[in-house]
C-alpha cells in the first residue's frame, strides 16, 4: 500500500485530473463522472491543460528515450498538485510505477518520480483508500446485473480489486455485481497488441466474452477505457448485443445519459 | 561481444547458431499462431491442458502456509549462485572428476553434439535411450546421432510420442500437450506392430509405449539425461521425473551422459532443496514429483550396477553473455513452464508458433538472446503484457520488462517496419506538444463522427482492429478537453454576470 502524503486534511486537497488520451478521444464522459465523483468526495478538481499521455505506446514499443521525455514533461505539469488521480489502472500504473523506472538512472528526476508516485492514484482506489469518503447513491441501476473485469494493471501494477467492487455495492442501489469465472485472464487488448496479433486478440476477447455473457450481467463495467475499447468494439458485431459496456466511473457517477460503448447497442 | 547486447546474427563472433542444429522458426510466428487458432484438434487439446495445470497449481500454493517464503528462498541460492557463477561450476567439475566421472564444456549446441558424437563413436554405441533434455533439443541432438546411424529413443512419454510423430516439443515439461488422446492412439497404430489391441483409454496408451521402451531400456549403450540442477559440493546431477525413466535411462547403459546448461549449478543439497520446494508445485501442482534421482559418477566397485563411464556436458549457448546484462534474471529460470501455462497468448496459439525450443513468455526472451532477435522479431511483441508471467514465476523473473527491453533494442536496431517507427515516433513526437496533440485530437473526433470517414479509416488505415471489432463511437460534441474548456468558460462568464 502507498503512504499517503501529509496534506492538511482541513484544506480542500488540490487534484490533478489526468484523463488519458483514449477518454479524451474516445468517451469524455468518464472525464465529467470522474470530476463528479471526486468533487462530491470533497476534492478541488483541476484538469491541467496541457496533458496528453502518459507515453506506453512508445515506452512499450521501443521508444525508451521518447517515453523518458513524456516521463518528465508529465512529471513536471503535475508534480504542483496534492494528488493526481486517473480513471485508469494503465495509466496510473505508468505514472506510478514505470516513470520511476525509467528515470532510475538520474538521482533527480527519480526523486520527482517518486514523490509524483506516492500521490498518484487509480479513481476507484483514490476515493476508497485515500479519501474514505461518503458518497451519494442512486438508484437508476436498480434489478440491474452488473459485472466487473479487473484490468490487468489494476489487479497486478496496483493490486486494486475491491475498490471498484466496493463502490459498486456502496452506490448503485439494488444493483447485483456478478463475478467472473476466470477474472485472472486478460481481454486481449494489450495495447498495440490488438493491431500487431489481431488474430489473437480476438480470441481473448472473444472468450472473455463467452465469460461476460455467461453470468448474464446487463452491463459490464471496467476502471480502464483500453479494456473497455476492447470488448465493446468486439461486441458491437454480436447480434443481438449480448451486454452493455461502460467505464465504471459513468455507473458510479451516475452518467448514464450516453450510450453503451457497444454501438447500436438496444439495451 | 559486449554483455547487456542481445545477440544478433551480425554481432556474432561465432558462425550463426542453429544453422545445422535446431531450426529457428521463430520468424514465423504470425503466420504460424494463426493457423494453430485456426486448428480444433490443437484447440481443444490446449484448452483441456491449460485449465488443470493453472488449478493444481494454485491448489499445491493454497497448500502451503507460505510459499512467498518459498520462493524468496530459492530466489536467494540462484542470485547467489550466479554472483558466483565461475566458482560452482569449477568446484562442480572438480568433485565430477573425483567421482571418476569427466566433464566436457561446450560454447556451442555443435561442440555440445560432436562431443556426444565421439563418446558414442569411441564405445561403438549402436542404440542410445534419452531422458527428457530442453538442452538437446536446443543442439537437435537426435538428428545429430541418427546421422551418425545411431539408433536414438526418447523415454519420457510426451518425448516419446512427439519423436514418433517427427515434431519438436510444444511444451518444456508436457511436451506432447498439443495432442489429443485420440491423436496419440493413432500414432501409435501407425508406427507399432498392434493387431487388434484395443487403445482406447490413457491406461493402454501408457501400457503400450512401456511395452515398447523396456527393450530399448535394455538394449540402450549410452543413456543420455538432462540435469534439473547440478549439485557444486557432490558433483551430482539431480533430475526430476513422474514417469523414472530418467533413473532407467541413466543405470542402465554402460554410458550414462547428463547434458546441462551452466546455469544449473547450485552450491549445494540444501540450495537444491530451497528450488525443488517451487518447481514442481510451479509446474504440475505436485509437491515434489514422484521421482528425484542424483547421479553422481560411474558404479563404484562395490554398486551391482550402473553405468562404467559418466560424463556432464556443460553447455554455455550464449549464457555467459546474458551473465552481467539487463537480461541476467533469464539465468535464473528453472524451466518450471508455470509463465507458459499462465500466458493468455500461449494458451491461444500452443507452442509450435513460438518457432524454436522454448516457448511462452520465457521462450519470447530466450529464444532472440539465443538465436538472434532478428530471427525472432515477432516473439517480444506476442505479449499483452498482463503481468501474469511474472506474477507465477516462482524465480521473480521480470518477464513483461525483459520483453519491453528486447522491444527497445528492436526499435533502436531497426528492426521493425518503418511504418510502425513512423507512427509511433509521431505519437510520442505530438504528446510532447501539447497543442498539436489537441488539435489532431479535434480532428480526429471530427472524422469519427463522419461515418463515412470512418469506414475510410477502418477500411485503410486501422484494417486489423476492424477485423474483429468496431472503432469506438463518440458520442458527445467535442473531446473531452474540448468540453471541459467550454464549460470553464461558460461558467467563467456566468460568474461575472452575476
Amino acid at each position: 500500500m502507498k503512504s499517503v502524503p501529509n496534506t492538511p486534511q482541513s484544506t480542500t486537497p488540490k487534484v490533478a485530473l489526468f484523463v488519458t488520451c483514449l477518454v479524451n478521444q474516445f468517451r469524455p464522459n468518464v472525464g465529467f463522472a470522474a470530476i463528479t465523483l471526486l468533487e462530491h468526495a470533497g476534492c478541488d478538481v483541476i484538469v491541467p491543460k496541457a496533458q496528453t499521455c502518459c507515453g506506453q505506446p512508445g515506452y512499450n514499443n521501443g521508444l525508451r528515450n521518447a517515453a523518458i521525455e513524456t516521463a518528465k514533461s508529465t512529471i513536471k505539469l503535475l508534480e504542483p498538485y496534492d494528488y493526481v488521480v486517473l480513471p485508469s489502472g494503465s495509466c496510473t500504473g505508468m505514472l506510478s510505477k514505470h516513470y520511476p523506472a525509467l528515470l532510475s538512472d538520474d538521482i533527480a528526476w527519480k526523486r520527482r518520480a517518486d514523490s509524483l508516485s506516492s500521490k498518484t492514484w487509480e479513481l476507484c482506489q483514490f476515493l476508497v483508500e485515500c479519501l474514505d469518503s461518503t458518497l451519494p447513491t442512486h438508484s437508476n441501476l436498480e434489478g440491474k446485473t452488473i459485472s466487473y473485469q479487473d484490468s490487468c494493471s489494476c489487479k497486478r501494477e496496483l493490486n486494486n480489486t475491491s475498490a471498484p467492487r466496493q463502490l459498486i455495492n456502496q452506490l448503485c442501489n439494488g444493483s447485483n455485481l456478478v463475478e467472473l469465472k476466470d477474472p485472472e485472464s486478460c481481454c486481449g487488448f494489450g495495447g498495440t497488441f490488438s493491431v500487431k496479433y489481431p488474430d489473437i486478440s480476438e480470441r481473448l476477447v472473444s472468450d472473455k466474452t463467452q465469460d461476460i455473457t455467461a453470468t448474464g450481467a446487463d452491463i459490464l463495467v471496467s476502471a480502464d477505457l483500453g479494456c473497455l475499447i476492447n470488448i465493446a468494439g468486439y461486441t458491437s458485431r454480436a447480434e443481438p448485443v449480448p451486454f452493455e459496456v461502460r467505464h465504471i466511473a459513468e455507473i458510479l457517477a451516475n452518467n448514464l445519459e450516453t450510450p453503451s460503448m457497444t454501438s447500436g447497442s438496444k439495451k | 561481444m559486449k554483455p547487456g547486447k542481445p545477440t544478433s546474427p551480425e554481432t556474432q563472433s561465432n558462425p550463426p547458431i542453429h544453422s545445422e542444429t535446431s531450426s529457428n522458426q521463430a520468424l514465423f510466428f504470425k503466420a504460424k499462431s494463426s493457423e494453430a487458432l485456426l486448428d480444433d484438434t490443437l484447440q481443444q487439446a490446449l484448452k483441456k491442458a491449460q485449465g488443470g495445470f493453472i488449478e493444481k497449481r494454485s491448489q499445491a500454493i493454497a497448500d502451503v502456509e507460505n510459499f512467498d517464503s518459498y520462493k524468496q528462498q530459492a530466489q536467494l541460492v540462484k542470485n547467489h549462485t550466479l554472483d558466483h557463477l565461475a566458482y560452482y561450476l569449477t568446484q562442480f567439475e572438480e568433485n565430477v572428476t573425483k567421482n571418476g566421472g569427466h566433464v566436457h564444456w561446450a560454447s556451442t549446441p555443435e561442440q555440445l553434439n560432436n562431443i556426444i558424437l565421439h563418446i558414442c563413436e569411441r564405445r561403438d554405441a549402436k542404440s542410445v535411450t534419452k531422458g527428457k533434455s530442453m538442452i538437446s533439443e536446443e543442439a537437435n541432438l537426435n538428428a545429430a546421432l541418427e546421422a551418425a546411424g545411431i539408433d536414438v529413443t526418447e523415454t519420457d512419454l510426451g518425448e516419446y510420442i512427439i519423436q514418433l510423430a517427427k515434431e519438436p516439443p510444444s511444451h518444456i515439461i508436457v511436451p506432447a500437450i498439443h495432442k489429443t488422446r485420440q491423436q496419440v492412439e493413432a500414432l501409435f497404430r501407425e508406427t507399432h506392430d498392434l493387431g487388434e489391441r484395443d487403445l482406447d483409454n490413457i491406461a493402454a496408451l501408457v501400457d503400450e509405449a512401456r511395452l515398447q521402451l523396456r527393450q530399448k531400456f535394455l538394449d540402450a549403450d549410452v543413456g543420455i539425461t538432462g540435469a534439473n540442477m547440478l549439485i557444486a559440493d557432490t558433483g551430482s546431477a539431480m533430475v526430476v521425473t513422474n514417469e523414472g525413466n530418467g533413473d532407467l535411462t541413466a543405470t542402465l547403459p554402460k554410458v550414462h551422459i547428463v547434458t546441462a546448461s551452466i546455469e544449473k549449478v547450485v552450491p549445494d543439497l540444501e540450495s537444491a532443496s530451497a528450488i525443488l520446494r517451487v518447481l514442481a508445485r510451479s509446474a504440475t501442482g505436485q509437491p515434489i514429483t514422484s521421482y528425484t534421482s542424483l547421479f553422481s559418477g560411474p558404479s563404484g566397485i562395490e554398486d551391482l550396477d550402473g553405468p562404467d563411464e559418466f560424463h556432464v556436458i556443460l553447455l554455455d549457448n550464449q549464457r555467459s553473455q546474458m551473465l552481467g546484462s539487463p537480461f541476467e534474471d533469464m539465468l535464473k529460470c528453472i524451466k518450471c513452464g508455470a509463465c507458459l501455462n499462465h500466458c493468455p497468448v500461449y494458451s491461444a496459439v500452443g507452442g509450435h508458433a513460438y518457432g524454436w525450443v522454448y516457448p511462452g513468455p520465457m521462450g519470447s526472451v530466450l529464444t532472440p538472446l539465443m538465436t538472434g532477435l532478428k530471427q525472432s522479431s515477432d516473439l517480444p511483441n506476442a505479449s499483452t503484457f498482463c503481468g501474469r508471467c511474472e506474477e507465477v514465476c516462482p524465480m521473480g523473473i521480470p518477464l513483461p520488462e525483459l520483453l519491453r527491453q528486447l522491444r527497445n533494442k528492436e526499435h533502436e536496431d531497426h528492426l521493425t517496419s518503418w511504418k510502425t517507427r513512423f507512427s509511433l515516433k509521431g505519437f510520442m513526437w505530438g504528446i510532447q506538444h501539447p497543442r498539436v496533440f489537441h488539435w489532431i485530437t479535434k480532428t480526429l473526433r471530427m472524422i469519427l463522427a463522419n461515418s463515412v470517414l470512418t469506414r475510410l479509416l477502418e477500411k485503410h488505415v486501422l484494417t486489423s482492429w476492424y477485423s474483429s471489432k468496431e472503432l469506438p463511437k463518440n458520442y458527445s460534441k467535442g473531446t473531452f478537453m474540448e468540453q471541459y474548456q467550454q464549460d470553464s468558460k461558460q461558467k467563467k462568464s456566468k460568474q461575472k454576470k452575476s
